[in-house]
């Protein structure tokens, strides 16, 4: 075999490892699924009809309105929810045995990492398809064409691409597995503080500019056009340079402190 | 030693490595023949599982070199992966997954292939006496259990050398002969073991050849047989049944009376046949009549301290807490 065939064969096996991991402790994907779901119902059915409102758009119910607004930013906050996942099971892997043995055998190099990053979009996509289950069960319904849909789900796709890539770095990073499950958080809260849940241009200035220039912000702008034909425009390209920017930057991120890990680790 | 035409399975030369200011191993040499079973013993801290972590590639010394089963730790790392196995003294097993499955997770990465792998997933677990258990997670097994598994998951490449670090510290008594046992059928099949201990009747049971570290220096080196004998302390001792007997010994082989009041006589001598035969000739000779006799040979806790200057190999608290 090649290089590149053990590189692939390994990697499938460790992802197959990882898969079985969350089928035996099928909890952890109920809890990360769980905790956008919430928001949906909170959102629409407590806020929805208010905000609903607000937005005076539409020519349905003011409740509909506000669930057609915001099932985008949910599904972006189903992403988020579901990388925190890997940080918590990349810091819980960091601390067995089993990770030494790995690194006494010849491994391909990077298989550890790429199944746990793929194992966790395995799970980003379960997730996404539970949330957006329950969102047309309560009367979502998006306008958009079949290549609009894959579309959309490739913007998903490359963001939760992005942030499960950050949040293995930032699992690796973490001295504990406590701070490694609060390390992230704050990529579950940023989806609040963009256009997600309410247009930026209702938000106070500093806050707006904020909203508007953060990532989630142009990634929600653009599933949402896909979904229900807003207005796309400039958003697309930005949500694809920051997808792709920050997945980059961490994937190259977490390599180097898996193999920094090994070097300096005394016990 | 070994002919020159074999490699040895482990070749250290000078092996230094620092921990920031602490130093742990300080120009350790090392040479290890195939199919032996090499023992480094040592006490808690001494450096054993440093020196392990490195001739397995986990970490890297800061000097000297080291070849291990033919290749260079440094910059063929990966050919030294192929060819080893490492059970370490903390259990590398994968708690969420049973023993089949942390089984076939090494045959995988090993690519022993869909025939093979099951096949061989099958054998250990039955050899390891795990098939009982195999599909259960690891949450319900014993210690001991755990600690065949962790060998088990080492076997599954067929490694041609094993690091064994301190295999059965914490195993009750049985589980303890088991390893042995287990050890003993590896070097049987031709492995090379490098065994870390802190039990001397281990080394003493299990080694060719034993290597004696303290505070990361290697203080002896030999076979156990060669260690007792650079000990002294050897005796005979002999039982008489009566206080005649007793110092009419005492004054035919002039030796010192006993301080208390057991019949006994303690004989310096290595208790080899030659001077045992000779000893027992001289006592007949003289008619004087022996009850019983004992020969003491020096154990490896006499050499332990005949070359490091302290005696037990367990650190006391207050020696832990004093460091």
């Amino acid at each position: 075999m090649t290089a590149l065939a053990y590189t692939v064969t390994d990697s499938a096996t460790m992802l197959r490892r990882n898969l079985k991991h969350q089928l035996r402790y099928p909890s952890v994907t109920l809890m990360l699924v769980g905790m956008p779901i919430v928001f949906l119902l909170l959102f629409v059915y407590v806020f929805g009809g208010q905000l609903g409102a607000g937005l005076g758009t539409r020519p349905h119910g003011d409740r509909t309105a506000y669930l057609t607004y915001v099932v985008p930013g949910i599904l972006i906050m189903t992403v988020a929810s579901a990388a925190l996942g890997t940080a918590l099971s990349v810091a819980m892997d960091m601390t067995e045995g089993i990770i030494d043995r790995f690194r006494t055998m010849a491994i391909a190099r990077g298989a550890v990492l790429t199944g746990h990053v793929v194992g966790s979009l395995i799970q980003t996509i379960i997730g996404l398809a539970i949330v957006l289950g329950v969102a047309l069960a309560i009367g979502y319904r998006p306008t958009a064409g079949p290549l609009a849909w894959v579309a959309a789900a490739g913007v998903l796709l490359l963001f939760a691409l992005a942030l499960v890539c950050l949040s293995a770095a930032l699992g690796l990073a973490a001295k504990s597995v406590e701070t490694a499950s609060n390390t992230p958080m704050f990529l579950t809260l940023l989806p609040l503080l963009s256009s997600g849940f309410v247009p930026t241009s209702t938000m106070p200035g500093g806050l707006r500019q904020f909203a508007e220039y953060q990532p989630y912000t142009p990634v929600t702008q653009t599933v949402r056009g896909l979904l229900t034909g807003t207005h796309i425009g400039s958003h697309a390209i930005a949500a694809i340079a920051w997808s792709l920017g920050i997945a980059i930057v961490s994937y190259l991120w977490a390599v180097r402190l898996y193999n920094r890990r090994r070097a300096a680790d005394p016990k | 030693m070994t002919s020159g035409s074999v490699t040895p399975a482990i070749v250290a030369r000078a092996v230094g490595k620092s921990f920031g200011e602490h130093r742990v191993l300080d120009q350790v040499d090392l040479t290890v023949a195939q199919g032996t079973i090499f023992s480094l013993l040592g006490p808690n801290g001494a450096g054993k599982t440093t020196i392990v972590r490195i001739l397995s590639t986990l970490i890297s010394a800061d000097a000297g070199e080291i070849r291990v089963a033919g290749h260079d730790v440094r910059s063929e790392a990966a050919g030294v992966r192929a060819a080893i196995g490492v059970t370490g003294q903390f259990s590398a097993v994968d708690n969420l997954l049973t023993g089949a499955e942390n089984l076939r997770l090494m045959a995988d990465l090993r690519h022993l292939g869909r025939d093979k792998g099951p096949r061989r997933v099958r054998d250990l677990l039955e050899r390891f006496d795990l098939t009982d258990a195999a599909d259960k997670p690891l949450s319900t097994y014993s210690g001991g259990m755990r600690r065949r598994l962790d060998l088990a998951m080492t076997l599954v490449g067929d490694p041609r050398l094993i690091f064994l670090d301190e295999p059965t510290a914490g195993l009750d008594p049985r589980s303890r002969r088991t390893m042995w046992q287990i050890i003993g059928e590896l070097v049987a099949d031709g492995v090379t073991i490098f065994l870390t201990t802190q039990y001397l009747d281990e080394a003493d049971r299990l080694a060719d050849r034993i290597a004696v570290l303290d505070h990361g220096r290697i203080v002896a080196e030999g076979t156990p047989a060669e260690l007792k004998r650079r000990i002294p302390g050897g005796h005979v001792e002999l039982q008489f049944a009566d206080p005649v007997a007793l110092r009419r010994a005492a004054a035919l082989l002039d030796v010192a009376l006993p301080e208390d009041d057991k019949l006994a006589l303690q004989v310096p001598g290595d208790g080899t046949l030659a001077s045992l035969r000779s000893l027992l000739g001289q006592l007949d000779d003289a008619r004087v009549e022996v009850e019983d006799l004992s020969i003491h040979a020096p154990d490896l806790d006499d050499v332990f301290f005949a070359v490091t200057g302290h005696p037990t190999v367990q650190p006391t608290t207050e020696e832990a807490l004093a460091r």
